[in-house]
């Protein structure tokens, strides 16, 4: 990230050696070494990649030839597809969307809410602030077990049962967001702020024109874990949700996994339909949410 | 705090916060940090929709559980009755109808704990040490481990429930083609249904261990290397005496998430072996999900998630001071 280039600049001298000794390659492991790690990475990487592939491959195959273990259908098919996306019980596509929209609400409430509460933690003197500050830290460490139960109490009283609110609202009051966007904005040059003051600028002028501007890599990288987060979650949702219709793709997986039983041609397909798009997103912005998750410890 | 130091040095990047106080603490003269003033209510309606999210789904819940565990809570039951630590007593009392299921649902957590620990902890250091070398190509080796990471558990659960079907099962199928015994009951017996849990959650995280492992590897000064090479360490001695020491607070963090996560597990159970055989792995987080969740015995399931909490707590402080005793020697 950029911040830590700036912080790296005193010993200026030392970075390009030590950087040519490790681009120079001659003290590198020997070459048998080099092969050997090689080969294990590459074995590794199959194994890694092709249940994957499996799972693709399966659900383009007849339900007889789903019990063959066949890398290609013989006789490829979108039937399964077709039959899934219109079944009453598991209305595939629905669920689709409605974790498309949980996920993108949940993420978008907390990057707004996170990032005022991240800004006026990080800038601004106030009573109270240590308190706040060290709440809200704390929480991080109450497994979120122990929320299951009584958050399903009050979801419930405020009746949001069996509604993609219980699945969006509760999430966005986590610890994580405030915390990861907390450490950017310290790190932002003050003078910028300073400048913004002298011009005359509010505390919202200078969050919505100077800080976020800056932020754009941490926002959108917050943004993309949370969309993640939510959108593979599993627990929350198997009990909040009821109505077939108004599951995630999650909680659907499941239930599609007891609809059809060892029929999992059938059931490959839900498990397409919600990789698909962590996937894509996984591709694109690779560097984002590896480095997003390595600086930050989120755990799913 | 000397840079000499190498085993207090690399915090963990997940403790970033130190690098942002340092910085303040180099930084500008002002120790609040706040530009001007900032007094009046700006600060607290900035906080504002964020801590009324905060108080009503993080704040109130934790205390509001102790509440509930505190009364025979059946959320279908107009009458909450108050009995005070019956629900703990009965989950600690043996041969009660809540203690038996709970502590076997303690028990089956502890081993997956037990199982699948110390290979999240292993493996992903060997791949992160091997990708932490220069060579063509490790980006896209360190995209591919961490691929399965950005799955939901349903999609991997219902993809190995697949895979490890005994009858037509690609593991099985593959085990034949070796030799080795074929219709495996992966999902329905013991031992095998651990490995039913533990192969996939592996193949499922091994690649988050990873990517905390690299960024640990990378905060290792490369003089440390040239030193050791100059004294003549071979590569097995470099990475006793560099790689370990200069990773061993990546190496705490590791362990506590992975024992925390592990010790959640609830997906896997739940879709791959389903808890057989009988309820022998069936998590602690299945059995509060079906007391509290299914059933309603919500009293109980939040006495139990709070023995849990407890539990994991302790686990966390246990393991932080053991590690921290190391280092000191």
């Amino acid at each position: 990230m950029a911040t830590t280039a700036t912080t790296n600049q005193p010993p200026r001298e030392q970075a390009p050696p030590s950087r040519a000794s490790v681009g120079g390659g001659t003290r590198g492991p020997s070459l048998a070494s080099r092969l050997g790690s090689y080969t294990g990475l590459l074995l590794l990487t199959v194994l890694f990649v092709s249940p994957l592939l499996f799972m693709l491959t399966t659900s383009f195959k007849t339900n007889f030839e789903a019990a063959q273990p066949t890398w290609i259908p013989k006789d490829p098919t979108t039937e399964n597809y077709t039959f899934i996306f219109n079944a009453a019980q598991t209305p595939v596509l629905r669920w689709f969307a409605n974790s498309l929209i949980a996920a993108a609400a949940q993420a978008a409430l907390i990057v707004l809410t996170a990032s005022m509460a991240a800004y006026a933690l990080a800038r601004m003197d106030f009573p109270g602030k240590r308190l706040i500050t060290a709440l809200v830290i704390a929480t991080i460490f109450i497994p979120p077990i122990v929320l299951l139960i009584p958050n399903y109490v009050i979801v419930a009283e405020l009746g949001w049962l069996d509604s993609l609110t219980a699945v969006i609202v509760p999430g966005v009051g986590g610890a994580f967001g405030v915390f990861f966007l907390r450490q950017f904005f310290v790190s932002l040059p003050r003078e910028l702020e300073e400048a913004a003051v002298l011009d005359g600028a509010s505390r919202w002028q200078i969050f919505y024109k100077v800080i976020l501007p800056l932020s754009k890599p941490a926002l959108a990288t917050l943004a993309l874990l949370s969309f993640l987060t939510n959108w593979n979650d599993f627990l929350w949702p198997l009990y909040v949700l009821f109505s077939p219709e108004r599951l995630t793709i999650q909680p659907g997986l499941s239930t599609m996994q007891s609809a059809f039983t060892t029929d999992y041609a059938t059931i490959m397909v839900g498990g397409v339909v919600a990789s698909i798009p962590v996937l894509i997103l996984f591709v694109i912005a690779q560097r984002f949410i590896i480095e997003g998750v390595s600086r930050s410890g989120l755990k799913g | 705090m000397t840079t000499t130091d190498v085993g207090g040095r690399a915090s963990p990047p997940a403790a970033g916060p130190g690098a942002g106080s340092l910085r303040r603490g180099r930084g500008r003269r002002g120790a609040g940090g706040a530009v001007a003033g900032g007094g009046g209510i700006t600060p607290y309606l900035f906080l504002a929709p964020y801590l009324i999210l905060f108080g009503v789904f993080v704040l109130a819940p934790s205390v509001y559980v102790i509440w509930i565990s505190l009364h025979d809570w059946d959320f279908l039951l107009p009458g909450k009755p108050f009995v005070g630590l019956q629900n703990y007593l009965n989950l600690f009392r043996p041969g009660t109808v809540t203690s038996g299921p709970f502590w076997q649902s303690m028990e089956a957590t502890g081993k997956f704990v037990l199982f699948s620990v110390p290979l999240l902890v292993a493996i992903p250091l060997a791949v992160a040490v091997m990708l932490n070398q220069k060579f063509p190509g490790r980006n896209f080796f360190r995209a591919a481990f961490f691929a399965p990471y950005v799955l939901g558990v349903a999609v991997i659960g219902i993809l190995w429930a697949f895979l490890l079907d005994p009858n037509i099962g690609l593991v099985n199928y593959y085990l034949d083609k070796i030799g080795i015994d074929t219709n495996v009951p992966w999902t329905t017996q013991t031992p095998w249904v651990w490995a039913a849990l533990v192969g996939p959650t592996v193949w499922w995280t091994l690649g988050f261990n990873t990517v905390i492992y690299l960024a640990g590897l990378q905060d290792i000064p490369k003089e440390l290397y040239e030193a050791a090479k100059v004294d003549g360490a071979n590569p097995w001695q470099q990475f006793r005496n560099v790689t370990l020491p200069g990773l061993r607070p990546v190496l705490v963090f590791i362990i506590t998430i992975t024992i925390l996560a592990s010790a959640n597990v609830f997906g896997q159970p739940y879709l791959i072996t389903e808890g057989r055989p009988g309820f022998d792995t069936r998590s602690a987080i299945m059995y509060i999900g079906q007391e509290g969740l299914r059933d309603f015995r919500m009293g109980n399931a939040a006495a139990a998630s709070f023995i849990l909490t407890l539990c994991l707590i302790v686990i966390s402080v246990v393991v932080f001071f053991l590690f921290r005793e190391r280092k000191e020697r």
